[in-house]
């Protein structure tokens, strides 16, 4: 079919099945099985579903996954390389950045995004780049000392 | 505290318990005394320990986890918790009022001590050695002299149950040779997150499972006319639109389809009023009838004001504040026939499991209720009553169903924290001192659980009847009294009857109000008295604990001592301010400062820097008391400065994070803690003594700056610059 949406995502290529109007979130939920994006306002307001399209993190609550094109996705789980944890999601760890980790996955997404264009942001930078991720349990500071931790853990990496 | 009442129809489940469990009937609050029913040896080295309370995003899990290791003495790791399953762990009601650590984890320290005890008489007859020649490690007992001598817990009990009662007798290690309890500990549950494993109840998968979204009327007054279900016909995969009442479900194969039918589907509603005008709020709140309870009665207080040389009066308010947990309500349910399971983030699986038979008319001990984690939740959002959506549509249906809420429906449904009217009056003798303290809060209950099926939202939409007025009154006491030793002093409230919004538990229940209103007022005779905030207060704490975790802050802060206000000039005025609280009077202890910048032309204002200072008795995780110190200060600051529920008479208009908006990260201050640990003392709940005061320091140190009084919930600039004059 000529039609068909064929989506990359964590370095696959999947074809669609839902309707082409069909947010993203939901066909990397329950077409993929991945629980890293969550469903949090539908309306690009909080962060929960975050994705990163190309390098750019991405709210996926709204969408349609027919635009995503050719532009490869990475979520989450997708950060993960041979098993081992991504600089940043380790970071978060080392950091205990969290309560009930609902948003985690969006703070975790933004981070990757933030540090891969601004490798040492300004705490102005951070904190900014992370105001459209919303954290009800208050895990902020230790979200922003997490980030610190991936900047360091990134630099250790490369050099 | 208050019992909660036995409802007629309320029901008590017998529980189908683990082969070999002794579990019996356990009534409300009774706590079993089975060892099985906490603690289970397994083969394979590891233990289980079952809590019938749950994770609701403070990391109890992992403390938890922490106590039964460390009576047990096995390593952390190997402690699997099981919780909030009633087909297999015991009845512990709800999990609130920061109260798992002292429940569940009283009753798993006695439950391992116990454990441990019984399994080292095993290992003496074993090893035909005595008691006194035996030494406990890592899952191992071994005679000290010759330790090839061994057997492990696995050997003796590995898949077998002890048949035995945890006595009162039993001896606990002495805190002093802790080894894991007080040491942070890693939250267990982290790295399944961080790795998108699915972790929470929105990512549960059962199979055959359909979706669904809910068609809410626009307001609970309102009436249904008609529901055109052909106008849904044509999206694929749909399966039924379900409607009796007011209520109304649309399920269908994929979510989005069932989100594009939940937007697509004609209904006509017949509106009505539900809710006062806003702007009449407190004026409404009071004019209740009320039912009265006086707390504290000490001297003649209307004498003592007739002979003050100073009277003070002043008025606080506290609007509804939502929950607002980032994950909207979500839950599954598969009703076959006589029988159900439901997957719920509820707080009160056994309460909830109860009503919910009631709402599907089935014997309750045929409704399995398994708690799964949502995302934090602070008290009662929608979680049990989207588990009562789901359970309705999946009997409908006879298949699996999963309901999830959309944000809107979160904002409009969920059970708000209660409005809440503070009036205090106090008069100061010659010296300054306070000769009278009069405090009187108007309040709704702030419980209003779902123990019973009526007050599960679904069901009064479903038979069209109103939420039943809650049986009996509940919250709005706590922390209303303070721990000053005021010569007289008469503390009362007020309970209404009706709480105008649908209201239930919110973290501290009326605990941060209360503190709000009297650690302002505290405020507000220091400044009238010409002295010092914190000195004030020091001169009415006797106790030296609480005296101690006082000055601890004022240390850190760095505490400049100054009657306030300074009445800074600057452009932009700078100020501190101190709040002090014994949560519910006997728990934690917890001193806040907070420095403010406010911009005079605007009122805007800054939070830089909050310091506080926490005492919890034992702890048991540090860093796990840290995590919950900031994050209560960081809700509670959120709340302070921007939270407001608003609506008008037809609809609650906070139904988005626009119209509802919360702390963002450039908005966070920064925040210092210093943790006091008590070693010898009980360890307390820290999941929220250190909401309460943050309201109060922000509010006076607003004062300190600028002498504008802020008594209104939230600090908005408006509010701050009227309060400035000029
Ligand atoms: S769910 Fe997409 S931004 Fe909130
Ligand atoms: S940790 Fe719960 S929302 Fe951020």
């Amino acid at each position: 079919m000529s039609d068909e949406i064929v989506i990359t995502v964590n370095g696959k290529r999947h074809p669609v099945q839902a309707a082409a109007d069909t947010p993203l979130l939901y066909v990397l939920r329950n077409e993929l099985g991945l629980a890293g994006p969550h469903y949090g306002c539908g309306e690009e307001k909080c962060g929960a579903c975050m994705v990163l399209v190309g390098a750019k993190a991405t709210q996926s609550c709204k969408l349609p996954v027919s635009e995503v094109g050719q532009t490869r996705i990475t979520t989450l789980e997708g950060l993960i390389e041979e098993g081992e944890l991504h600089p940043v999601q380790q970071a978060f760890i080392e950091e205990q950045a969290a309560q009930c980790g609902y948003c985690l996955n969006g703070m975790i997404i933004s981070t990757a995004a933030l540090l891969w264009k601004t490798p040492h942001p300004s705490e102005l930078q951070i904190r900014e780049a992370l105001d459209g991720n919303l954290c009800r349990c208050g895990s902020h500071l230790r979200i922003l000392r997490a980030v610190r931790r991936a900047e360091s853990l990134l630099i250790g990496e490369e050099g | 505290m208050a019992a909660p009442t036995q409802d007629s129809n309320s029901w008590r489940g017998p529980r189908t318990g683990r082969p070999g469990s002794g579990r019996r009937e356990a009534a409300w609050g009774e706590v079993s005394d089975q060892l099985d029913d906490w603690i289970a040896i397994e083969k394979d080295e590891s233990v289980t320990a079952f809590s019938g309370k749950v994770e609701l995003g403070t990391g109890v899990r992992t403390a938890l986890a922490q106590i039964v290791a460390e009576e047990l003495d096995v390593p952390l790791e190997r402690v699997h918790m099981v919780m909030g399953d009633t087909a297999r762990t015991p009845d512990e009601g709800y999990t609130a009022g920061s109260m798992t650590i002292s429940g569940s984890g009283t009753a798993l320290r006695k439950a391992a001590a116990e454990a441990r005890r019984a399994m080292i008489e095993m290992a003496a007859e074993r090893l035909d050695a005595q008691i006194n020649e035996l030494r406990v490690r890592e899952g191992v007992i071994a005679v000290t002299r010759q330790p090839e001598r061994s057997v492990s817990y696995a050997e003796l009990m590995g898949g077998k149950s002890f048949e035995l009662q945890v006595s009162d007798k039993t001896k606990f290690k002495e805190p002093k040779d802790y080894q894991i309890v007080g040491k942070s500990a890693a939250r267990a549950d982290l790295p399944a997150k961080v790795r998108g494993e699915a972790s929470f109840i929105h990512d549960l998968k059962v199979p055959g499972m359909l979706q669904a979204r809910l068609v809410r009327p626009p307001n609970p007054a309102a009436k249904l006319i008609s529901v055109d279900a052909d106008s849904v016909k044509d999206i694929p995969g749909m399966v039924k639109v379900f409607q009796r009442g007011n209520f109304i479900g649309v399920v269908a194969e994929r979510e989005e389809q069932a989100i594009q039918a939940a937007k697509q589907l004609k209904v006509k509603w017949q509106e009505a009023a539900a809710y006062p005008n806003m702007q009449e709020l407190f004026t409404t709140l009071r004019n209740q009838p009320t039912e009265d309870q006086a707390l504290v009665e000490k001297g003649d207080f209307n004498k003592a004001l007739a002979g003050a040389t100073k009277k003070i009066q002043a008025t606080y308010t506290q609007p509804f504040h939502a929950h607002a947990s980032i994950g909207p309500a979500c839950a599954v349910a598969d009703v076959q026939g006589e029988h159900a399971t439901i997957w719920a983030s509820t707080p009160g699986p056994y309460p909830l499991s109860g009503a919910l038979a009631q709402l599907l008319n089935i014997p309750a001990e045929n409704v399995r209720l398994i708690f799964m984690e949502g995302a934090g939740s602070y008290g009662q959002n929608g979680a049990d009553d989207a588990a009562a959506d789901a359970a309705i549509l999946s009997q409908a249906i006879g298949k699996p169903v999963r309901v999830q809420w959309t944000r809107e429906d979160e904002f409009i449904w969920e059970p708000k924290s209660p409005a809440m009217v503070m009036e205090v009056r106090g008069g100061l003798d010659a010296k300054g001192n306070v000769a009278a303290w009069d405090y009187q809060v108007w309040s709704p209950s702030h419980v209003a659980r779902a123990r019973f099926a009526g007050q599960l939202v679904t069901a009064q939409l479903l038979s069209g009847q109103a939420a039943p007025q809650s049986r009996f009154s509940f919250g709005a006491e706590r922390n209303a009294p303070t721990n000053y030793a005021f010569p007289v002093q008469r503390v009362t409230v007020h309970y209404v009857g009706d709480s105008l919004l649908r209201a239930s538990s919110f973290r501290s229940l009326g605990g941060a109000e209360n503190t709000f209103a009297n650690e302002s007022f505290m405020d507000e005779l220091a400044a009238a008295a010409g002295v010092d905030a914190l000195e004030y207060r020091l001169r009415y704490l006797t106790e030296a604990r609480e005296r101690e975790v006082l000055e601890a802050a004022a240390k850190r802060a760095g505490w400049e001592s100054h009657p306030s206000p300074r009445k800074d000039k600057a452009e932009v005025a700078e100020g501190r301010g101190v709040a002090f609280a014994r949560y519910e009077n006997d728990q934690a202890i917890v001193a806040c400062v907070a420095e403010v910048q406010v911009e005079r032309a605007s009122g805007m204002v800054r939070v830089k820097r909050i310091v506080v200072a926490h005492d919890c008795g034992l702890i048991i995780n540090p860093d796990g008391v840290k995590n919950q110190v900031e994050g209560n200060v960081i809700q509670s600051l959120s709340r302070a400065l921007k939270e407001e529920v608003k609506f008008d008479e037809m609809r609650i208009t906070s139904r988005d994070w626009e119209t509802y908006p919360i702390l963002t990260f450039s908005e966070t201050p920064e925040i210092e803690i210093v943790l006091i640990n008590r070693p010898e003392e009980p360890a307390v709940g820290a999941g929220e003594p250190s909401t309460v005061t943050t309201a109060a320091a922000v509010a006076n140190a607003i004062f300190d700056a600028t002498g504008a009084r802020v008594r209104q919930i939230p600090f908005t600039a408006e509010r701050v610059r009227e309060g400035l004059g000029d």
